[in-house]
């Protein structure tokens, strides 16, 4: 059973398609990782998949609500301590074990510290963090190790291969070797849309050029 | 949702969620009148209802840019769009803690600053209950502006620009409530049209605002 | 063949292109002609020579109600077909209303110094039309603090929605708060006192003319945006190599 398909997707960013003719699948215990030089769509793509941008043209197929998904930014509140941010996705997500999740990025210890007084790292693992309280099958991560230093990047891949192995899935943007030995690599570069009339533009920039 | 109406009243009253900024800038706008038209209490009566509703208008449009501007540059809203919450729920719970936390402490207040004003006794009552009537309107209207402005990075003074027009028939006939309270005369076919603008405002607008969040989103 | 093939782009500009020439003559010829002959009328018996700037009040009056009117439809059909071109038409009309209603304030302003001794009322319909030009201004400050066009395009139709709501309960609100004392509808059928031959066909064709103009003023401003909208996608499109 797939956790994920995608069918001859198409997006667009900035008004003009940026990759199409894009299909996988991704199965449960697999990851998935998306490669190919910057602004070919590897961002678009995965907001795509985590539903925060129609796509162009294609089908995404997926269960209700299997999304999980982090990029750049983790959303975390400087006001509230480290215990406090993660409890409040673990409601909105309907659940999950917080104070086993701080143990697993090691982040016990500043639990009731403001969010505020963390490091960019720390801040980092706090928001990957939010991936194990929201329960959800598939992560969608945007350049997740960006900020972590070298031992944060391997528990992190630990944190992976465990969600991979609890039958769970992922599909990211990465440059760096995680040493993922479940993970595929897709590389956009071949799926670069090429410009030309198209039947239904995907904005402005297509309709008019 | 309940988690999410938590997380915002608690931010709203931690060090630097600005809670009371509001009640504050109402006070020094009900200071300023009487500097602005002299201190006549025959003066200031007639006028009480419209200061108390015009001030009450601006001080919850302060905040206004906070409802979704912060979720949007820390990375929140993406996060709560993709949440098992509808995206016109989290408008709504966004609104109702913006009330709470603006709206509410501001009909508190309108009575106290009523006597600085003058306003007459008889419409007290009439001005607390038209203000509890009339201002989830204007925190729904709110988020719609801080959902159409939230990618913008000076949308503050056109976050105003669009949301004042829409402020014109809560402010009209909340302070027709008021007024017609002071002159006893008949506030409740006034007072009709503000619940049913309210109640249209709050069944509605949350869709729109959720459209316009969606359009930013991606 | 279907009405929206004219919404494609390279349609559009070629039948506009053709059409534009005989649309700017007329509407000069009309304009011109209606209000030069407006103004050849013989005078008022109660309002004297003043009345003569109704020959230009009334019809910018009907034109600044009706854009906004032609702004919604074009942003619906944005909203539901997505034609591009629909979304930089209801671009393209928001100044031409936004001048029409600030003409029809500045001649009604004119008119109502002598008329009531006064520049300004707050009668219920200067206050409306003073709301709907706050209306226009806030939808033309929307599309131009946009840089993405195609968010522009479906934010400002959501605001021109709910706008239209607003502006259509705010007039009902407005007349609720004062009954005010501007004379009724000059042309209405139900009037007992109705304008009279002379003033009538003068105004009918000052009318036309406005609406001409309205016409050639946003097939020029339309294609104004084509055109820019063709330069930023080539632009993107270099940039994307």
């Amino acid at each position: 059973m797939s956790l994920l398909a995608v069918h001859d997707l198409a997006v667009a960013r900035g008004g003009l398609r940026a990759v199409e003719g894009v299909s996988f699948t991704l199965q449960g215990g697999k990851a998935l990782i998306l490669r190919g030089p910057n602004g070919i769509g590897k961002t678009t793509l995965l907001r795509c998949v985590a539903g925060l941008q129609p796509p162009v043209a294609g089908r995404i197929e997926m269960a209700a609500d299997a999304v999980a998904y982090a990029a750049h930014a983790d959303g975390l509140k400087s006001a509230l301590t480290v215990a406090e941010n993660l409890r409040f996705w673990a409601q909105v997500f309907g659940g999950g074990d917080e104070d086993r999740a701080l143990e697993r990025m090691d982040l016990a210890a500043l639990a009731d510290r403001p969010a505020l007084a963390l490091s960019a790292g720390q801040k980092r693992r706090l928001g990957l963090a939010r991936l194990l309280v929201s329960g959800r099958p598939l992560w969608v991560l945007d350049e997740p190790t960006v900020s972590l230093d070298a031992a944060s990047v391997a528990r992190f891949a630990d944190m992976i291969r465990m969600h991979l192995s609890g039958g769970g899935a992922a599909l990211m943007a990465t440059h760096i070797d995680l040493g993922l030995d479940e993970a595929q690599v897709l590389d956009l570069t071949p799926y670069r849309a090429t410009p030309g009339r198209v039947e239904r533009p995907a904005g402005f920039n297509e309709a008019f050029a | 949702m309940l988690a999410l109406l938590k997380r915002d009243l608690t931010l709203a009253t931690r060090a630097g969620g600005g809670f009371g900024l509001a009640v504050a800038f109402f006070l020094i706008l009900c200071a300023l009148v009487p500097f602005g038209v002299g201190p006549d209490s025959e003066a200031l009566r007639p006028i009480a209802p419209g200061i108390l509703w015009v001030g009450a208008l601006l001080s919850s449009l302060l905040s206004l840019d906070r409802i979704f501007a912060l979720d949007h540059e820390d990375g929140s809203l993406d996060l709560l769009a993709t949440a098992p919450i509808p995206l016109e729920g989290v408008v709504a719970v966004k609104a109702l803690a913006h009330w709470i936390t603006t709206g509410l402490p501001l009909v508190v207040a309108a009575p106290v600053f009523g006597l600085l004003l003058h306003l007459p006794g008889g419409a007290v009552s009439w001005l607390i209950l038209s203000l509890l009537i009339g201002t989830p309107a204007l925190s729904m209207l709110g988020a719609f502006g801080a959902g159409v402005t939230v990618g913008l990075r000076r949308g503050g003074l056109l976050l105003s620009l669009l949301v004042l027009p829409l402020y014109i028939p809560t402010l009209i006939f909340g302070t027709e409530v008021t007024r017609r309270g002071a002159e006893a005369g008949d506030p409740f076919t006034p007072m009709l049209f503000l619940g049913g603008i309210t109640a249209g405002v709050l069944a509605l607008v949350p869709f729109a605002a959720a459209a316009a969040l969606r359009v930013n989103l991606r | 063949m279907s009405i929206w093939e004219y919404a494609n782009p390279v349609k559009f500009m070629r039948v506009s292109g053709a059409v534009l020439p005989w649309l700017v003559a007329t509407a000069a010829i009309c304009t011109t002609g209606g209000v030069a002959w407006g103004f050849l009328t013989p005078e008022d018996y109660r309002q004297g020579s003043t009345v003569k700037i109704v020959f230009l009040h009334v019809p910018a009056a009907m034109m600044a109600i009706n854009i906004w009117v032609m702004m919604l439809v074009a942003s619906l059909i944005w909203l539901i077909r997505r034609h591009h071109v629909s979304a930089l038409a209801a671009k393209a009309a928001a100044p031409v209303g936004a001048v029409m209603t600030l003409i029809a304030l500045a001649t009604g302003a004119i008119w109502g110094q002598p008329m009531w001794g006064t520049w300004w009322e707050w009668d219920p319909r200067l206050t409306s039309f003073l709301i709907l030009l706050l209306f226009y201004i806030g939808y033309i400050a929307l599309w131009s603090s946009i840089e993405d066009a195609d968010s522009a395009a479906d934010l400002t139709g959501v605001l021109c929605l709910v706008g239209s709501v607003f502006a259509l309960l705010s007039r009902y609100a407005v007349m609720f708060w004062n009954q005010g004392l501007h004379q009724g509808a000059s042309l209405s059928v139900a009037e007992g006192e109705r304008m009279s031959a002379v003033y009538r066909y003068p105004l009918y064709l000052s009318m036309l003319g406005f609406l001409l103009l309205f016409l050639a003023l946003v097939l020029i401003r339309t294609r104004t945006e084509i055109r820019r909208r063709r330069l930023a996608a080539l632009q993107a499109r270099e940039m994307r190599g």
